[in-house]
């Protein structure tokens, strides 16, 4: 098992910081502050981390933040970011309207 | 479901490249790329490239990004635009949304090439309108022709930083200083000496403390940092800008691969969350391939070559080829990419301290401190020679993949010689026809020809000039250092514009005759 999921790790405890709050995750308007509170509720993964703030949810699907994010959680929990693995990717890979997702093309529809 | 020999992702140099290696093989190839327009970054590219001849050398990069899409469409490769990829499923389905509806394609093979996304950094006001990635200046400049602010602030010096700089400059903006963390220059030193005589300021060691503002930019502090990138109190300098840009780096956008199961790394040294491949870009998917900065960052050059590579690779995969053919061609592509990952600058040599050139001459260390090599430093490179008459003066002085000059020349003053990197040299017994097509096919701007004595107290150099309004003769001015600083009057006495310069104009200014080897730009008054 890596370090990064051994939780029983001590990480010591959450000190507060100037720039909590600022803004990382700007589609969600997710702070550092709170990313970092996150690290120390025990989201020690990505996945963890996009499913308790929706960091990276919104409408660039992180493809401004999750860097950053990374970033965040490995100085908390004390790792390189590359030991970190990156959340899930899964379709729709951009932001697409419903009404459009649920638009199957006709079969012999031509884009041309 | 429609089905493809080869579908491909991203219409930007590397996937451009495949398409046109696969269907010149026979194989249906089919493009998609959810911009606009097609050509990924290249289109923006409005620099001469770096290279030799095959690797499309001294050619504008938007127009290499034309001759692609010329060949693509003549070779019966679809092209489709505003198509955005959603999702690479199992056994190479592709979802694509097109228009307002989702469309199903499967692919014999698949090739990613979906480039990469702009870094970001956070600092106080990070988010504040008039923060900009350099990439989305350079698309509001170049693909739309809207200036991106008056007074802007570059961070980060690698080439996007300094290429893009120079471009703002070009297009009117005021860059009012050009600033990294790192403590030396991480670009070339030509593209860093090319908006440091137009007198940029660099600050190496330097970052951004905070950007400041109520609604939007209106002014930027930086500070110095120490060697743990730590301010250091006392050091902060104020700004009034309208705009900041960043040029931190970028990030393989690579989701697709991962999101099909392809086996993922990450590698800092490539950029990222990059595919794990092989030097073909084969996944550890058969089938599916990647090429170009999704597979790890790099230039356009090489990402061309990787992605003919990947184009001949699926090839073979199918079928339209046999394992023989793909070898042969793909030993050339081989020995063209070595040629591009050759010199300072290669990816070999990330993150190594290079002290000398491959000459065996020390490395100029204003330039990568202050972004141009000091009057004092210049003398010791082979380009950089005296003579009676016109001659010319090259201040190349790292090694770097590149040797237009030596075929510019039309009586083979310049010579670099077999070894790419190698700096030119001035060839002693040749004679300068005062020409001015070395200077022209100098990528990096860094040819001058030079008459150090006129016979009459002055002297003349001709500088490579690509701003407008270009200057009339006999208009008088400052003759700028590699610094930017002036350092004596100047007279244009010449300009030529010729086709075969490629739109660069060649500026020569009348100077006092001890600034000869000083000047290197012109401001008019």
């Amino acid at each position: 098992m890596n370090s990064v999921n051994d939780r029983s790790r001590d990480i010591g405890e959450f000190i507060p910081a100037d720039d909590d709050d600022m803004i990382i995750c700007r589609c969600e308007e997710i702070t550092k502050g709170e990313i970092r509170r996150a690290v120390h509720d025990g989201m020690w993964t990505l996945t963890e981390i996009r499913r308790y703030l929706r960091t990276g949810m919104g409408l660039c699907q992180g493809q401004t933040c999750s860097k950053l994010v990374k970033g965040i959680v490995a100085r908390e929990l004390g790792i390189s970011p590359a030991e970190l693995e990156p959340a899930t990717s899964r379709v729709p890979m951009r932001p697409i309207e419903m009404h459009v997702f649920a638009n199957e093309a006709k079969e012999d529809d031509d884009h041309e | 479901m429609k089905r493809y020999d080869l579908i491909i992702v991203g219409a930007g140099p590397s996937g451009l490249s495949a398409a046109i290696e696969a269907a010149k093989r026979g194989l249906k190839v089919v493009v998609f790329d959810e911009n606009e327009k097609p050509g990924g970054q290249l289109f923006k590219q409005i620099h001469k490239f770096f290279g030799s001849k095959e690797h499309k050398a001294k050619i504008r990069g938007f127009v290499i990004g034309e001759q692609l899409l010329e060949e693509a469409d003549s070779l019966g490769v679809e092209v489709v635009l505003n198509a955005t990829v959603i999702g690479l499923y199992q056994d190479k389905e592709i979802v694509v949304k097109i228009g307002e509806a989702i469309n199903h394609y499967k692919g014999d093979t698949v090739i990613i090439a979906t480039g990469a996304a702009e870094n970001m950094v956070t600092f106080e006001g990070w988010t504040l309108p008039g923060v900009i990635g350099a990439g989305a200046a350079q698309t509001m400049m170049n693909l739309h022709g809207v200036k991106p602010g008056q007074k802007i602030l570059m961070l980060g010096s690698g080439n996007v930083g300094l290429v893009v700089s120079f471009q703002l400059l070009q297009c009117g903006c005021e860059v009012v200083a050009l600033v990294d963390a790192a403590p030396k220059v991480g670009g070339y030193g030509v593209h860093a000496a090319k908006v440091a005589r137009t007198g940029v300021p660099f600050y190496l060691s330097h970052t951004i403390v905070k950007a400041e503002g109520e609604d939007c930019v209106k002014g930027v502090t930086i500070a110095e940092v120490d060697e743990h990138f730590k301010f250091i109190p006392g050091t902060e300098k104020h700004f009034d800008v309208d705009t900041i840009c960043l040029a931190v780096g970028l990030s393989p956008m690579s989701q697709l691969l991962k999101m099909a199961g392809c086996e993922m790394e990450d590698n800092p040294k490539r950029g990222g969350q990059v595919p794990i491949c092989d030097e073909y870009g084969r996944t550890s998917i058969p089938g599916i391939y990647v090429a170009g900065d999704v597979s790890g960052i790099e230039e356009a050059s090489s990402a061309m070559i990787e992605g003919r590579m990947a184009g001949i690779a699926a090839s073979e995969y199918i079928g339209y080829i046999d394992k023989d053919e793909m070898d042969a061609e793909l030993v050339k592509l081989d020995a063209a990419l070595d040629g591009l990952r050759q010199g300072m600058f290669a990816p070999a040599n990330r993150g190594k301290t290079i002290t000398e050139t491959e000459e065996g001459i020390p490395i100029s260390t204003n330039l990568l401190k202050k972004g141009f090599v000091a009057d004092d430093e210049i003398e010791r490179y082979p380009g950089v020679t005296h003579k009676k008459g016109i001659h010319p003066v090259i201040e190349c002085t790292q090694n770097i993949p590149c040797n237009p000059c030596q075929d510019a020349c039309p009586k083979k003053c310049i010579s670099i010689g077999a070894n790419i990197t190698s700096l030119p040299t001035v060839v002693e017994n040749e004679t300068c026809i005062n020409c001015g097509m070395c200077v022209a096919s100098c990528s990096g701007q860094a040819i001058f020809l030079v008459d150090e004595d006129c016979g009459d107290g002055t002297a003349t150099v001709t500088l490579p000039y690509e701003f407008l309004p270009l200057p009339e003769v006999g208009t008088k001015g400052d003759g700028l250092g590699r610094d930017g600083k002036r350092v004596c009057d100047a007279e244009v006495v010449n300009v030529k514009s010729m086709k075969a310069f490629d739109k660069t104009n060649l500026l020569t200014i009348r100077v006092p005759k001890e600034y000869a080897m000083k000047a290197r730009f012109f401001k008019a008054y």
